[in-house]
C-alpha cells in the first residue's frame, strides 16, 4: 500500500517536473475526408502548442456510423471529451445527459449565424465552425430561354411562379426531369432539406410551443396541403422519385438532365467547376413565408469529461477566423461569421458562393429542437418516402402523427414543460 | 439417470464447452434478455427510468379491428355515388381520430374489401408490424421451395463425371462467399430503373419492345426482385449440402436399377429422393430459418419502401430498436419471430418425422 502511494506520488512529481499535459480526447464525424481531416488536425496542433496544460487527440470516424459511435459509447460509459455533434441532434444527447453545457466566453459567438448555436434548456450545449444551405440550383440560360424572371431573397419565387418555372422546364422537353429534390438520400436529408417546404405550406412537424404533439401541426390543412403538392410532384412527373440512381442524381443537373436541383452548398464548389452559368436561387415561399434548414455539425463537451477546461479552451480556440474561412475553403461551407467571411474566395463580399451567407442569415430555420427530434425525423422520412410512392396522403400523415404522438408520450414528454 | 451423457465424459464436455458457451453467451442469454426488455419501455438512449409495462408492447403491436363503413347517403337515403357511380364512402380517420370510438385510436387501414354496398376495413394499431410479417412469410412460402428445388437442380448436374465439372461447381458455388451487402449492391445496380443490366437485357432480347422498368421502385416488383436475387446468392450452399447427400447413394442401387430396366426419372423417383430423405429435411429447415432473417437486402436495396412492400420482421426489430431508439419496440419484434420460427420448425419435424 505504501509503495503505491509513492509510486503514485512520484508520477504526479514526474508529471509536474516534465510539464506533462492532461489529454483531451475529442472524436470527429470527417473520417475519409483529407482535407477535413488536415484543416482539423492543423487546429488540433495550433492549440496543442499555444498552451501548456492539454493536449487535444482526435479520432475520427466516418459520417454514416458516427451518431452510431457515440450513443454506443455513451452506454459503455466510454465517451470522449469533446465531441463533435449534428445541429438537431444536440438536444437528444442533452437530454440524454451525455453532454454539459458549454463555458465559453459569450463575446466570442455575438456574430455567429444563428444555425450554429445548439441551444438547449436555455443553455449553450454546442457551437458550430460553419452553418449549411440549400438552395435552388439553376442556370441563368434555364432562366432565360423558359423566360423566367430571377427570384431574389427579397422577392422570391411565390408558390405558382415555382410551378409555373417547373411547368416551363418540363414542356420544354430539353429535360429528363423539371426538379431534382435528392430522393435516393433517404436520411437527414429529408427533414433537412423537405421540412422548409412544410414550414412554407403553414405546417410543421410537430408543435414548435409545447413539442407535445403533432396533431393537426403535420396532418392539419396546410400539412394535408403541402403532401398533395408533394406527391403531385413525382405523379405527374416532375421529379425522380425514391429509386433514383444515386450516380444521376450527382451528374444530373451538371449533365443538364434537370432543369432544377434542390441541393446543398457543399455541392455548390463541384458544380461551378463544371456549370459556367449556374446560380442559386432561394427557396420558393408557398405562403407562410420562405425557409431553409439551418444547424450543421457542431462541437461540445461530454458529461462525463474530467477536464471540462480544457474542452472549453479547445472550442474557443477553434472559433477563430481563419480557422472558420479555412474549413470554407476546404470544403465549401458557410464560415460562421461575417468576418471570417470576408477572409474567404467563395463568401466574401460578391464571391460566388456570398448568396448562401444571406440564405443561411435570413431564411435558415433550426429543426424542431427536442430530444424527440431524432425519432421523429426517422418518421418525416418515411411519411415523406411513402407519399412519393403514392401512398394516401391524409392517412400517412395521420400515423405519422400517431407515431410521433405514441413516441413522445412513451418518453415522458421529452423533459419539455 | 446415469446416461452415456453423464458417464465419464468429462472430456466431451470439456470439447463442447467453447461451443455451448459462445451459444449461451450470445444466443440463449440475449433472447432471455429480449423478453424480459419486451415487457418494459426500455429506450436506447433516455434519462427516464426503464417501467414495468406487462404485456403492452405486444397489445399495441398486435392490435387488430375490423370496422364496416357504411356507403354515404344523401338526405333521400340514396347512397351518393361519384361519376363512375361508385359509392362514396367515409374516410377511416373519421373512425380512427373521432372521441366515438376510443379503442380503434391510433389505428390505421391494412387492408380492406367491399361486400354488397359496406366497405370492410381491417385496422392495426400496428400496420407496418404486420405488413412486415406478411412479407416475411411470403418470402419463406416461395424461397424455400424454389430455392431447395434449384438448388437440387444445381447439385444433380454437377453430380456427373465430366471434364473440368470443377469449374462449375466453383462458379456456382461463388455468391455464396461473396458478402451479402456486396452482392445487394451490385443487385442494384442490375436492377436500376433507368440503365439497368437486366433493363438492357430485356431490351436487347426483345429488340427494344421491353421499355424498361424499374424493379425496385415499383411495389409489385420489389419483393420478387429481392426474392430472385437472394436464391441466387444462396442456392450454391444449398446445392452443396445436396451434393453431399448424392455422393453418399451407393453407386450399386443405381446398378441394380439399371439391371432392372428403370427410367431416368425412375431412377431419381425410386432410387435418388428417397436416398436424400434427411438432406431434404434438413435444407427446408436451414432454408427455412435463413428466409425469416431475411435483413441485409432490405436494408442495402430497399429500407422497407416502397410503400413497406418489403419490410421485414428483422429489418423492422433493426429500425425500432437503432432508428427510433425504442429497444423495448425492437425485443417485442425479435420475441414474436422466435415463437414464429420455432413453431414453424416444429412442425416442419413433426411433419417430416420417420413413419414407423
Amino acid at each position: 500500500m505504501k509503495r503505491l502511494l509513492m509510486t503514485s506520488a512520484a508520477l504526479t512529481a514526474f508529471g509536474g517536473a516534465a510539464m506533462a499535459q492532461t489529454e483531451i480526447s475529442m472524436w470527429y464525424h470527417g473520417a475519409g475526408n483529407q482535407v477535413e481531416s488536415d484543416i482539423l488536425n492543423g487546429i488540433v496542433s495550433d492549440f496543442n502548442e499555444s498552451q501548456s496544460d492539454w493536449t487535444v487527440t482526435v479520432e475520427s470516424f466516418p459520417q454514416a456510423s458516427y451518431n452510431d459511435s457515440v450513443v454506443a459509447a455513451a452506454l459503455a460509459g466510454n465517451l470522449p471529451c469533446i465531441m463533435d455533434v449534428d445541429g438537431p441532434v444536440m438536444p437528444n444527447w442533452a437530454w440524454s445527459g451525455y453532454m454539459q453545457p458549454l463555458s465559453i466566453d459569450e463575446g466570442l459567438i455575438e456574430d455567429f449565424l444563428p444555425g450554429t448555436l445548439g441551444m438547449w434548456d436555455g443553455e449553450l450545449y454546442s457551437v458550430g465552425l460553419w452553418d449549411a444551405a440549400v438552395a435552388l440550383y439553376a442556370r441563368e440560360s434555364t432562366l432565360e430561354e423558359l423566360g423566367l424572371r430571377r427570384p431574389t431573397l427579397e422577392e422570391p419565387w411565390t408558390g405558382e411562379e415555382f410551378m409555373a418555372a417547373l411547368d416551363a422546364a418540363r414542356d420544354s422537353g430539353n429535360y429528363e426531369y423539371a426538379l431534382d429534390l435528392g430522393m435516393n438520400d433517404q436520411g437527414e436529408w429529408y427533414p433537412y432539406a423537405f421540412l422548409p417546404f412544410l414550414w412554407s405550406h403553414g405546417g410543421s412537424l410537430v408543435d414548435r410551443e409545447t413539442y407535445a404533439s403533432a396533431e393537426g401541426a403535420l396532418n392539419g390543412e396546410a400539412g394535408i396541403e403541402f403532401g398533395e403538392w408533394w406527391q403531385m410532384l413525382f405523379e405527374e412527373g416532375y421529379a425522380p422519385g425514391t429509386s433514383e440512381d444515386p450516380a444521376d442524381q450527382t451528374r444530373g443537373f451538371i449533365e443538364g438532365d434537370f432543369a432544377f436541383q434542390w441541393n446543398g452548398n457543399w455541392r455548390a464548389v463541384a458544380t461551378m467547376e463544371e456549370v459556367d452559368d449556374v446560380i442559386f436561387l432561394p427557396a420558393p415561399d408557398f405562403g407562410a413565408g420562405n425557409f431553409i434548414g439551418g444547424g450543421s455539425w457542431q462541437f461540445g463537451v461530454s458529461a462525463s469529461c474530467p477536464n471540462p477546461e480544457g474542452a472549453n479552451a479547445f472550442i474557443e480556440f477553434a472559433l477563430q477566423d481563419e480557422y472558420l474561412a479555412a474549413f470554407s475553403d476546404g470544403i465549401g461551407l458557410i464560415p460562421a461569421t461575417s468576418s471570417a467571411a470576408a477572409m474567404t474566395e467563395n463568401y466574401a463580399e460578391g464571391g460566388p458562393l456570398a448568396v448562401f451567407f444571406d440564405l443561411s442569415n435570413d431564411q435558415a430555420r433550426l429543426r424542431p429542437v427536442t430530444p424527440g427530434y431524432v425519432v421523429q425525423s426517422e418518421i418525416f422520412t418515411k411519411a415523406m418516402a411513402d407519399i412519393a410512392n403514392g401512398a394516401d396522403v391524409i392517412d400517412t400523415l395521420d400515423a405519422a402523427v400517431d407515431e410521433i404522438e405514441s413516441d413522445i408520450e412513451a418518453n415522458q414528454g421529452y423533459g419539455h414543460e | 439417470m446415469a446416461s452415456k451423457l453423464t458417464q465419464s465424459n468429462r472430456a466431451g464436455w470439456a470439447f463442447a464447452l467453447p461451443g455451448f458457451g459462445l451459444i449461451a453467451a450470445f444466443i440463449i442469454l440475449p433472447f432471455f434478455f429480449a423478453f424480459g426488455l419486451s415487457l418494459t419501455d426500455q429506450r436506447l438512449v433516455s434519462p427516464n427510468a426503464t417501467q414495468f409495462v406487462g404485456l403492452e408492447n405486444y397489445r399495441d403491436m398486435l392490435g387488430l379491428g375490423l370496422v364496416t363503413l357504411e356507403p354515404e347517403r344523401d338526405e333521400a337515403g340514396e347512397i351518393v355515388r361519384d361519376e363512375d357511380g361508385l359509392p362514396q364512402y367515409p374516410r377511416v380517420r373519421t373512425i380512427t381520430r373521432s372521441d366515438e370510438y376510443p379503442q380503434y385510436s391510433g389505428m390505421g387501414e391494412w387492408f380492406s374489401w367491399s361486400s354488397g354496398d359496406t366497405v370492410k376495413v381491417v385496422l392495426a394499431s400496428d400496420v407496418v408490424f404486420w405488413r412486415a410479417l406478411a412479407n416475411t412469410l411470403l418470402f419463406v412460402l416461395i424461397v424455400a421451395p424454389v430455392q431447395a428445388a434449384c438448388a437440387l437442380g444445381l447439385a444433380l448436374l454437377i453430380n456427373q463425371r465430366l471434364r473440368g465439372i470443377n469449374v462449375f461447381r466453383a462458379l456456382y458455388f461463388m455468391p455464396v462467399v461473396v458478402s451479402i451487402v456486396v452482392v445487394s449492391l451490385l443487385w442494384r445496380f442490375i436492377y436500376d430503373g433507368r440503365d439497368g443490366l437486366l433493363n438492357s437485357m430485356l431490351g436487347f432480347l426483345s429488340f427494344g419492345a421491353f421499355e424498361g422498368h424499374d424493379w425496385l421502385g415499383d411495389p409489385a416488383t420489389a419483393l420478387p426482385a429481392i426474392m430472385a436475387m437472394s436464391i441466387w446468392q444462396a442456392v450454391g450452399f444449398h446445392m452443396v449440402i445436396w451434393l453431399a447427400g448424392l455422393q453418399t447413394i451407393s453407386p450399386t442401387l443405381y446398378e441394380a436399377a439399371d439391371i432392372e430396366g428403370a427410367s431416368k426419372w425412375q431412377r431419381f423417383r425410386y432410387v435418388t429422393w428417397p436416398g436424400l430423405r434427411n438432406t431434404a429435411v434438413l435444407i427446408l429447415i436451414v432454408i427455412t430459418m435463413q428466409a425469416f432473417a431475411l435483413f441485409a437486402q432490405i436494408d442495402v436495396m430497399t429500407n422497407g419502401g416502397p410503400l413497406d412492400s418489403t419490410q421485414t420482421l428483422v429489418f423492422q426489430a433493426v429500425e425500432r430498436g437503432y432508428g427510433r431508439q425504442d429497444i423495448s419496440g425492437g425485443s417485442t419484434i425479435s420475441v414474436v419471430l422466435f415463437l414464429l420460427v420455432l413453431t414453424i420448425s416444429l412442425i416442419q419435424r413433426w411433419l417430416t418425422r420417420e413413419r414407423k
